[in-house]
Order: structure tokens, then C-alpha cells, then sequence
């Protein structure tokens, strides 16, 4: 990717860390405030975690409604990779850019610990170079990550290889241990562990690292 | 207006259960099926009830709740 745009809502907190993340994979990233309405200068986007505009109401629902929104799906529409982080898989999801829902953890508590996954599908811009069943440590910090959906939006993701990351053990309680998901043409994804906080084993884990450079190194998928 | 938003039928309710689990130890020993949600309450300007309804469930459906997840139910309330 030339440059990737990472939006900021207000209560995004996670945007510095991805900034610096896609830096170390050469990638120039900037950060885009969530008024903007112009994401042409950008060939892949990032919504990062946090809490944006205070998760009031639900996650994600508010933001879904920020000015930069529109953008987004036109970009996502048009094929450009869209990755979607915690708080930003929420948005997603509430703007109906990936099905299904994140609600509170079943255990009722905020869950910060870094998780084993493994890849479920090689279908998607995030996991597309890393083999199905590798086991991957990324760190989760969240309250509501327990993904959601009806009989027939699961039956379709299983179907259409959309299930891109399971938890090995799962913590929050999520349909299918169910991590991250993709859309039907696999540039849209969404995932409630960090990658962006898994890129040095000084810090616990590198395992992030190869599926964001997955992310930058993915051209747009026309479909 | 009043919009109650209650999990759908068949979604977990995590916070329904938690305090259900608690309730014997209060001495409620009949009580099940507990659910949690959400009470929203506002004032519509409308030129009657039955537009002032009308907008209240748009605002339930597109804001308020997540039909994924949630049921909204929409009633007149005195503020």
C-alpha cells in the first residue's frame, strides 16, 4: 500500500499504535479525523480500537453515523482493504459492513490477555498469506467481544470460508469462537485482537506483525 | 415517548443472568426469566400521536437498538 488511512472517532485511543505498527512494515500511515469525507488519498484503511464517541448507547453505534462513514463503505464497495480493530470491528458491524454483532463478554468482565487464535481462512486481505490452523498470540482488551449473529448469517460465513480467525480458547463467550471475520470478497475485515500491540517478542509476541504486513501488502480485490 | 430495548429472544443476556443467579441469595426464590435492557425517554414535536410514534419506532429501529442483537418496543409516556 502506498498509504493507509486510520480514522480517529473521538475516543479512538489505539491509532498511534497502528500508525507506528504500519511504519515498521514500510508503510506510510496517517491518521484521518472521522468529520473527513475524502479517503481518495488512501488504498487501505484502518478502524482502530478505543471507544468511539464513548461507546455511549452501544459500541460502534454512534460512530456509525460519523461523516466519514460514507466513505468508508464507498471505499470498502470499490475494493479497497478496510480493517476493522476491537472497537473498530464494532463499527463495522454496526454499520453493516460485516454481519452479526458484538455484545458484552459472557463473563460480564472487561478481558485485557493476550489470546491464542488460530486462521480459519486464507480468504481475507488480513490472513491471506498465513496458512490455515497456524496458532497465533495477540492480546484482546475488551468488554464486548462476544460475536453475535442469527442461524442463517453463520451458516453463510461457514459456507463462504468468511470465518478468518478463532479463538483457540475461547474467552468472551463468541459464537463458533469466533475472533474475526471477513466479507464475501475478503477486503472488508473485522477482529477484536490487537495486532497491532503483537509486533516485537520483546513484548510478548511478534504474531501480529505478519497479519498486518498480509494487510499492506494486499492491492485492491475489484469484485 | 417511551422505546424499551430488550436482547432479542434466543441472545445471550449475560447481566439477566448474572442478577438471576444473585436472586436466591436475597431470599427471591420465584422470580425467572430475567431480562436486562434499556429505557430511552423523549419528547416528540409531531401534529399527533399516531407521527409522533412514527417517528419514535424510525428512531428505535436506526439508533436505539441493534435489530441484530435487540428488540425495541415503542409506547406513549408522560415526561
Amino acid at each position: 500500500m502506498r498509504r493507509v488511512g486510520v480514522l480517529v472517532f473521538p475516543g479512538s485511543n489505539c491509532e498511534h499504535d497502528v500508525v507506528r505498527a504500519l511504519g515498521e512494515l514500510d508503510t506510510p500511515a496517517e491518521l484521518v479525523w472521522h468529520s473527513a469525507t475524502d479517503l481518495s488519498a488512501y488504498d487501505g484503511l484502518v478502524l482502530p480500537g478505543g471507544f468511539a464517541h464513548g461507546d455511549y448507547l452501544r459500541p460502534g453505534a454512534l460512530a456509525r453515523f460519523s461523516p466519514v462513514m460514507a466513505s468508508v463503505a464507498d471505499a470498502a464497495a470499490s475494493g479497497v482493504p478496510v480493517l476493522g480493530i476491537c472497537n473498530g470491528f464494532q463499527v463495522l458491524t454496526e454499520a453493516g459492513l460485516l454481519p452479526g454483532a458484538l455484545q458484552q463478554n459472557a463473563g460480564l468482565t472487561f478481558i485485557s490477555e493476550p489470546t491464542a487464535l488460530r486462521v480459519a481462512s486464507t480468504r481475507s486481505v488480513l490472513t491471506r498469506t498465513t496458512p490455515v490452523g497456524t496458532r497465533l498470540v495477540i492480546p484482546i482488551n475488551h468488554f464486548s467481544g462476544a460475536y453475535t449473529c442469527d442461524d442463517a448469517t453463520y451458516d453463510e460465513l461457514v459456507a463462504q470460508d468468511r470465518i478468518v480467525l478463532r479463538y483457540e480458547d475461547n474467552p468472551n463467550g463468541s459464537r463458533g469462537d469466533i475472533a474475526g471475520i471477513a466479507n464475501a470478497a475478503g477486503n472488508v475485515v473485522g477482529l477484536m485482537p490487537h495486532p497491532e500491540r503483537a509486533m516485537s517478542t520483546l513484548l510478548g509476541s511478534a504474531d501480529g506483525r505478519e497479519l498486518l504486513a498480509s494487510f499492506v501488502g494486499s492491492g485492491v480485490l475489484v469484485g | 415517548m417511551q422505546v424499551d430495548v430488550t436482547l432479542r429472544e434466543g441472545i445471550a443476556d449475560p447481566a439477566g443472568a448474572t442478577i438471576e443467579r444473585a436472586l436466591p441469595a436475597l431470599g427471591f426464590t420465584g422470580v425467572h426469566r430475567v431480562r436486562a435492557g434499556k429505557t430511552f425517554l423523549f419528547a416528540v414535536e409531531a401534529p399527533d400521536e399516531a407521527a409522533a410514534r412514527a417517528v419514535a419506532a424510525d428512531l428505535a429501529a436506526r439508533l436505539l437498538s441493534n435489530p441484530v442483537i435487540e428488540d425495541a418496543r415503542v409506547r406513549e409516556a408522560t415526561a
